[in-house]
Parts: C-alpha cells; sequence; structure tokens
C-alpha cells in the first residue's frame, strides 16, 4: 500500500471540504440559501432527527455551503471537526454550554480582546458560570488559579490588542495536569501562522470576522475540534460523556468518538441557542481563505516594515510587536509564528490620550474603526472605544491604556501606508 | 499494515468489495452506537448479521441473532468487533475459522496481538475505527457535519439513486 501524500497548506486553503457541486457540477461552491431540505420520506425524516444518518435538515443546525466551509477550517487547523456559527463571540458562547454547567468556573487570560473579557464577565454571570483571571505571559499563574470547579481554560494565541505572544504548550501543560481542555482563540494568528493543535489545543474558537474572511464584509466565527480531549475518561462534563434526554438517550462522546465535541456544538447548543451563520456569509469567507495564505504573509512583511518606522518616530513612546527585534515577545513569536507576528499591534504615543484622539482624527488611508483582519489598513483608540467599558485597570492589564493606539495594517502598498502615518503624526 | 494511520484507500477498498458483515456485539438498544451503525450500513446496501449471546434467536433490525459466529451458516466477510479489547482476540480466531476477509475493530477497540494473527491467515484488519464514520466520510456525508475527510477530490461525489442526500462510495471516485 502506497503511503498517501498530505496536502500542503495552500492547497487545503482552495480544496478542503469541496467538490464540484453534485446537482450541478459547479466548481465555486454554491450559496445553498434555503432554510429547509426536503426529507425523502417519513424514514429519512426520523433517521435525520435521530442522527442515525447524515444529511441536511434545516440551515439553523447545517447547511451545505456552510458545511464546505466548516471542513476547510478544521482542515487548516488540522482538526477533527469544525462548526460555523454566525459570530467569534457565539463560539465562545456555545463551546462554554457544552462545557458549563450553572456554578461551573473557567480560567481566562485577562489579556483578551475587550470584547471577550464582557461576554466572561458580564454575560456568561446570567448563566452562572464565572470566569476567573490569569496572566497569559505566566502560566503558573493559571496553575494558581484552579479550583475543583474549574471547567476549562481560556486563551488568544496571540492576544488581542496587546501584541502578545501566549505560551500554548505551557499553559496546557496546566490544563492537562488539571484534566480540562484548553481552548484556544486563534483569530489573530490564523493557523497561517499558528497551529495551536500542535501546542496542545483542545477546542480552537476563531472570529471568521477578521483574517481568515479577510476582506471586512462578514461576521462569521468557528469552533474546531481538535479531537484530543477524553470526554468519557474525564466524566466531568454531562453534555459530552452521559446519555442525552434530547436525544433519545444517546451519549454524544461515545457516539461520535474524536469529532464529538463538534457535533454537540452543533446538534445541542447551536439547535436551541440558534446563532446560524447565513450561507451568504459562509460562501464569503470561503472565498476569502482561498487567498488566506497570501494574504497573510503580505500582513505580516507589511506590518513588520511599519512597526519598524514607528519605532524610530520621536513621537512614538513604544511600539509593541512581537517581531521586531528586542521585542520581550520575539523568541515565543519565533517558536510559535515564524512566518511572522501577525497584522495587529499596539503602540503608545507620548502625548497620551490626546494624542491617540488626533492621530485618529487625521489619518487619511487608514479606517477608524472598531475591526482588525481587513485588506484596508484600520486604526483605532482602544481607550475611547472598543475598552471604553473597562475599569482603568482593566484597560491597562488588557494592554489597552490611555496612551495606546493599535493599527491592523491591511494589504496596501506599505509605502502609502507609512506616508499616511507620517502626515497623521505631523498633525498630533 | 501501520495500525496508527491508514490509507484512504485501503479502507475504501474493503468497504467497496465487502459486503457482508457479522457484528459481534451488535445492540438492540437504539441508543447504542452499534445500533446506529447497523442502521446506517443495512441504508448502504450492507448484509449485517448480528451476533449477541444474550440476544439469540431474536431480531434487531429484522435481521436474526446469532450467538457466535461458528452459528452462522453463511459466508462472512468483514467481521465488525464492537467488544472491549481484550475479547477481540477470541473473537478474531474465530473469524478466521470462519474464513473471514476482514477483522474490524469499532473505535476504542485495539488489540495488536488479534491483529498479527489475522494479518498472518491473510485477513485485512482496521483498527480503533467505524464503519460508519468511515464510509460517511469517504463518501462525503460526513462532511455535512463539519468533519474534516482528511481527502480532498476534484471529482462529484456519486450518488445514490434515492438522491443528494445519499452518497455512495465508488473505488474510482476520488
Ligand atoms: C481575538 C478575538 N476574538 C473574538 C472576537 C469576537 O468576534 P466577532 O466580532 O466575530 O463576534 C474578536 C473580535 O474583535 C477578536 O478580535
Amino acid at each position: 500500500m502506497t503511503t498517501e501524500r498530505k496536502p500542503g497548506f495552500n492547497t487545503l486553503a482552495i480544496h478542503a471540504g469541496a467538490q464540484p457541486d453534485p446537482a450541478t457540477g459547479a466548481r465555486a461552491t454554491p450559496i445553498y440559501q434555503t432554510t429547509s431540505f426536503v426529507f425523502d420520506d417519513v424514514e429519512h425524516a426520523a433517521a435525520l432527527f435521530n442522527l442515525e444518518v447524515f444529511g441536511n435538515i434545516y440551515s439553523r443546525i447545517m447547511n451545505p455551503t456552510q458545511a464546505v466551509l466548516e471542513e476547510r477550517i478544521a482542515a487548516l487547523e488540522g482538526g477533527t471537526a469544525g462548526l460555523a456559527v454566525a459570530s467569534g463571540h457565539a463560539a465562545q458562547a456555545l463551546v462554554f454550554h457544552v462545557l458549563l454547567d450553572p456554578g461551573d468556573e473557567f480560567i481566562a487570560a485577562r489579556q483578551l480582546y475587550g470584547g471577550s473579557i464582557n461576554q466572561f464577565t458580564h454575560s456568561f454571570k446570567k448563566f452562572d458560570w464565572h470566569v476567573r483571571w490569569a496572566d497569559t505571559t505566566d502560566a503558573a499563574s493559571f496553575r494558581a488559579a484552579l479550583t475543583p470547579k474549574t471547567k476549562a481554560i481560556f486563551i488568544e494565541s496571540i492576544a488581542n490588542p496587546g501584541g502578545i505572544i501566549t505560551d500554548i504548550a505551557a499553559i496546557s501543560a496546566v490544563a492537562k495536569e488539571a484534566g480540562v481542555p484548553l481552548i484556544v482563540d486563534n483569530t489573530l494568528a490564523t493557523p497561517y501562522l499558528t497551529r495551536p493543535i500542535e501546542h496542545g489545543a483542545d477546542i480552537i474558537v476563531h472570529s471568521l470576522t477578521k483574517f481568515l474572511g479577510g476582506h471586512g464584509n462578514s461576521i462569521g466565527g468557528a469552533i474546531v475540534d481538535c479531537g484530543t480531549f477524553d470526554w468519557l475518561k474525564s466524566k466531568r462534563y454531562p453534555t459530552m460523556s452521559s446519555p442525552s434526554p434530547s436525544y433519545h438517550g444517546i451519549t454524544f462522546a461515545e457516539t461520535f468518538g474524536n469529532f464529538a465535541f463538534a457535533i454537540a456544538a452543533r446538534v445541542f447548543s447551536l439547535r436551541d441557542l440558534g446563532p446560524a451563520i447565513s450561507p451568504f456569509n459562509a460562501f464569503l469567507i470561503l472565498t476569502g481563505i482561498e487567498t488566506l495564505p497570501l494574504r497573510m504573509q503580505r500582513h505580516c512583511d507589511n506590518t513588520l516594515a511599519v512597526a519598524k518606522w514607528l519605532s524610530k518616530h520621536p513621537k512614538v513612546a513604544w511600539v509593541n510587536y512581537a517581531g521586531l527585534p528586542g521585542n520581550e515577545f520575539r523568541a515565543l513569536a519565533e517558536r510559535y509564528c515564524p512566518k511572522g507576528a501577525g497584522a495587529v499591534f499596539t503602540f503608545g504615543l507620548k502625548g497620551g490620550y490626546e494624542a491617540g484622539i488626533a492621530l485618529v482624527s487625521n489619518v487619511k488611508l487608514f479606517s477608524h474603526l472598531a475591526n482588525i483582519g481587513d485588506t484596508k489598513s484600520l486604526i483605532i483608540h482602544p481607550a475611547s472605544t472598543t475598552h471604553r467599558q473597562l475599569t482603568d485597570e482593566q484597560r491597562t492589564r488588557a494592554g489597552a491604556g490611555a496612551e495606546v493606539v493599535r493599527l491592523s495594517v491591511g494589504l496596501e502598498d506599505v509605502d502609502d501606508i507609512i506616508a499616511d502615518l507620517d502626515q497623521a503624526l505631523a498633525a498630533v | 499494515m501501520n495500525h496508527d494511520s491508514y490509507p484512504d484507500a485501503y479502507i475504501r477498498h474493503i468497504l467497496v468489495h465487502h459486503r457482508i458483515i457479522a457484528m459481534v456485539g451488535a445492540s438492540a438498544n437504539p441508543s447504542r452506537p452499534s445500533y446506529y451503525a447497523m442502521k446506517y450500513l443495512k441504508q448502504k446496501g450492507f448484509r449485517v448479521i448480528p451476533v449477541n449471546p444474550g440476544q439469540e434467536g431474536k431480531e434487531i433490525l429484522g435481521e436474526k441473532v446469532y450467538a457466535s459466529l461458528g452459528d452462522i451458516r453463511e459466508p462472512i466477510d468483514i467481521v465488525d468487533i464492537f467488544r472491549a479489547s481484550d475479547s477481540a482476540l477470541p473473537i478474531t480466531e474465530e473469524a478466521i475459522k470462519i474464513g473471514a476477509r476482514v477483522v474490524w475493530m469499532q473505535l476504542g477497540v485495539r488489540n495488536d496481538e488479534a491483529a498479527k494473527l489475522a494479518e498472518e491467515a491473510g485477513l485485512k484488519v482496521v483498527m480503533n475505527r467505524c464503519p460508519k464514520i468511515e464510509y460517511g466520510r469517504l463518501s462525503g456525508e460526513l462532511g455535512w457535519a463539519g468533519v474534516n475527510s482528511r481527502r480532498i477530490s476534484t471529482k462529484r461525489p456519486v450518488l445514490d439513486r434515492k438522491g443528494v442526500q445519499h452518497r455512495l462510495l465508488r473505488e474510482d471516485a476520488d
């Protein structure tokens, strides 16, 4: 028996999950813009609802356009299965809905996207799910936060907005000791730069809204099951390892093996909470992913040039980009994302809060908005926008103090990007 | 055979060229994985003969249940083992005796001694896999559930006569 070739990353980005359409032969993945799918007969319907056969029922739960996107992301991450949902935040909510029961706790890095800090602190409290914070630069702080109620650990591979590279393997070791799954938000890195599975992640979440979609046109999120966590052995996750009352007593972990988490997230949590992705958004994001390797490399190359230029500018106090020589995260960046340290970073202005406001008001090529991971270059002053709802202390800890400006460097000519910052800084 | 990772072509060949499965440890309980697998494989045109001493003489999904492999009076292609790993050795010895062509151990079941014995007797062996999942993965049906099939193909999927929601496995499909 010959050994089979494993397709490379570029090939997977274009082909994984997609085949010519069985009905029409269409080569592009069709947009199946339909709510529902007819049953062959009553028996087929029953078998679908019982999860006895694979197939499409209703687009809140699954849709063939969405399915191609799911398999594509799972393949790029090297996981066993994927689930695409309405947004990155929806992906996070569904992951915890599978894992947590009321009264449970999880540990999260305090260096996270501000929206995630809000979601964990305030919204999750309404479900009686409780977050304990740890420092992503210090694996021991996760160990110190463990309690008998801890059910999961959540980190970002590259933290937004701070330009921090997380030592995933060190935190994974804590999760393994504690017998809880490690969830990694890989939004800022994308699987092109780092594959958390190779460093001990059990579940990966994405905001597809950012670099995977890549064109700033669609909100979406994804969950990847790494197939690494043994739910039956743990027995602490009843949704996974106990008979499911809403599916006549089947046990997900037993029936679906190493992709059971992705199935449970779909047929239980997505089915009941409902944040489905639209087929049209799935199509746009899928199209974006085909050029992910090309875009991501250019994003990183442009970002390094911009960061180098800024670090020499007299009005700039500091630049926190892990790709820069001398940066405290440079060694981790070389280990976890050698192709580049991403396209999002922060820098501090000597002029503080007022200077931050002046800079975002004077840029012409950069767009002043609350997103990252677009073809276009984006700028924001977190203290006055995304991180506004946080306390001063939370802001500083999240790397979003008063003088901080965040860039998401786009794919324009790098000379034009730098020229725009140059003229705007002149007005600060 | 390297039992840590099977080439797709190996699994595909087994599922395309063998049609009669004896399922050892088949359950009559509709929420058990073996019941699921049996129902699915029957829909894909396999003949599945349940083996379970506790259910002897009864029927599961319309098929008569046998107490042991030796009681079945027709040729068996695949012996599918839904039992604990340490029971796989005596079952494999019986599978060799009745002239089966393939010993297939379910997800979570692995017995390297049994595998060696079967391979020395000229049988093919698959361990720690589910034929339902493998069929769904290689035909593309499992892709609807976002499962990473670890294959890429530029050919149209092969449809069953029943329609778009039913796919078939064929040797030449990829
Ligand atoms: C790292 C990270 N995770 C999650 C999210 C939330 O994703 P979405 O906006 O798609 O809900 C974002 C959005 O900015 C993000 O940057």
